[in-house]
């Protein structure tokens, strides 16, 4: 699904925050992608969702060379990945029930076609009487739990995580992970970014551990 | 993959939530992506309505001059004038009935007339007063003559018999007058389009500054419209349909506030016909009406007001987002 050769990425001039990345992520798989802050976990991630290019090496996704992707090549790509943010970026003038919607009304889907499959996952993940509500009025869990709802309602085949359990509590993040997990096992390969141990003690997953801009698999 | 079956293995808490009042209906009126009020938009509004009011009166201004511009050469250019003057040893009373017999015989001639001496002496009236001895002034007679309607006669043979039989006559077929209607006329048509041509590259300019702040302060969510999966047209559609609508919005409230303003000048106009202002000014501006036309020109420009702000703001959201990756 994924495969880094000798991938690099520095910023301007500065050195490079990722180094000779050589990897490969497979379709229906899981795995941590971890390591200390500013370890570059956040960089990965966005090479991944292609908002950034890598200063040298070779990204293959889904079967495309992304260096020679044009923007709508990219776009089409990113409608097959979903994407939880840390701060979870929902918009904050459209409804929890519009936020989770977005990426299908994106993709053109006529809202009487999508409403019902909406409201449902809004009720899978504890939302259904909160989505006529603006995310400022949401707490951060359930700001979080509409995030992983807008990354998964177009059935994505990669789901991209970036600390997804940093603001909430242990209990809330334990059942996010478990979220992750069921998610996983519908078909979507998952990639969960966080510095937090014992979040990965919970499942026993592929690690990917970033140090000083390298990176380390263990299977 | 089923959002349902699951529920019961893993989300037990929320399970539970779930199982409270039915839920809330999602709303049937989706909320537009870019928010209204992060455009500053009655701003934009009232620039692109004063934009389409200016250009409006421009239009209606041009199309009143060319329309009295061209009922003035049409009136001129239906007759023509043969002027006789006194010269020593000749009878200028036979010479303007030779004048009148030779212009009766040339083609496409309606109606000839020779002013009378009194008549000509009410001409010079203004300049030498009332009761000055005008039978020792060397006043030259004029004939007017009206031409058929639709003729288009060839003056050059009349000219030349004239000269030929009365040499004391010329032939003047208003041409001069004729030729500084239409550079008048196309004097007023030239400043109009540069007039129009500024107001257009204004708002331009004024929707291109807006699109520019909207696309800063929006720029969180053109970020995650693209991590969603939306492409650069998506994007600027949603731009665009607001822009659109701006400028129709603009562009109807001046180009209706410009038809307001021909019509009560036009109603104004009427109410004074047959006033001796009103007459002044009817054969100035002829009946001061810019007519079906003039009113279906303004239409026009209100469309073409929101098209070229929906068509400015496209394109500064597209080379926007090519700096947004």
């Amino acid at each position: 699904m994924i495969r880094f050769e000798n991938v690099g990425l520095r910023y301007g001039l500065g050195p490079e925050v990722l180094c000779d990345l050589n990897f490969g992520i497979e379709g229906h798989s899981f795995q941590f992608l971890t390591g200390p802050s500013g370890a570059g976990k956040t960089s990965l991630l966005r090479l991944m969702l292609l908002s950034l290019r890598p200063t040298r090496g070779l990204i293959s996704m889904f079967d495309h060379d992304t260096a020679t992707l044009s923007k709508n090549g990219r776009a089409s790509l990113r409608r097959r990945i979903g994407i939880v943010f840390q701060d979870f970026r929902l918009l904050d003038h459209m409804t929890t029930y519009e936020n989770v919607a977005l990426p299908l009304r994106v993709l053109g889907q006529d809202e009487a076609d999508y409403r019902s499959e909406v409201v449902e996952l809004l009720q899978w993940v504890g939302l259904g009487e909160r989505m006529g509500a603006l995310p400022p009025v949401l707490s951060g869990g359930e700001k979080q739990r509409a995030a992983i709802a807008r990354a998964v309602i177009a059935r994505p085949q990669l789901l991209l995580a970036d600390e997804p359990t940093g603001n909430v509590d242990p209990n809330l993040g334990q059942r996010l992970l478990r979220l992750f997990v069921e998610l996983n096992k519908s078909g979507t390969a998952v990639i969960i970014a966080t510095h937090d141990i014992a979040l990965m003690d919970e499942y026993d997953a592929r690690r990917l551990v970033l140090h000083e801009g390298r990176l380390h698999v263990y299977d | 993959m089923s959002m349902t079956e699951p529920v019961a293995t893993i989300a037990e808490p929320w399970d539970q939530l779930d199982r409270g009042p039915p839920p809330v209906h999602a709303p049937s009126v989706l909320t537009p992506l870019v928010p209204r009020s992060s455009i500053a938009g009655r701003s934009l509004a009232a620039v692109v309505a004063i934009m389409a009011f200016l250009a409006s009166l421009t239009t209606g201004a041009v199309m009143l001059v060319v329309s009295a511009a061209n009922d003035w050469q049409s009136e001129v250019g239906r007759e023509v004038t043969i002027q006789v003057r006194p010269a020593p040893g000749r009878d200028i009373e036979a010479d303007v009935r030779n004048a009148i017999e030779i212009a009766r015989a040339a083609p496409g001639i309606a109606e000839v007339r020779a002013y009378t001496k009194e008549e000509s002496a009410r001409l010079v009236e203004p300049w030498l007063g009332a009761g000055a001895a005008l039978d020792d002034l060397p006043i030259p007679r004029l004939i007017v003559v009206k031409l058929s309607s639709g003729a288009r006669p060839n003056f050059s043979p009349l000219r030349q018999v004239l000269t030929a039989r009365v040499p004391t006559a010329s032939l003047d077929d208003h041409r001069r007058w004729i030729e500084r209607m239409r550079t008048m006329g196309a004097a007023a048509v030239a400043a109009g389009g540069a007039v129009f041509a500024l107001v257009l590259a204004v708002t331009v300019l004024s929707v291109t500054f807006a699109t520019r702040g909207a696309m800063a302060t929006n720029r969180p969510i053109i970020e995650v419209l693209h991590y969603v999966g939306a492409t650069d047209s998506f994007v600027a559609g949603q731009f665009q349909r607001h822009f659109l609508m701006l400028g129709f919005k603009g562009g109807a409230l001046g180009g209706g506030a410009a038809i307001l303003l021909f019509g009560v000048v036009e109603a104004v106009n009427a109410w004074f016909a047959g006033s001796p202002g009103g007459d002044e000014i009817a054969a100035l501006f002829g009946n001061f009406s810019i007519g079906v036309a003039g009113y279906l020109a303004i239409l026009g420009q209100i469309g073409l007001m929101a098209m070229v702000t929906a068509l400015a703001s496209r394109r500064t959201v597209n080379r926007t987002l090519e700096t947004i990756d």
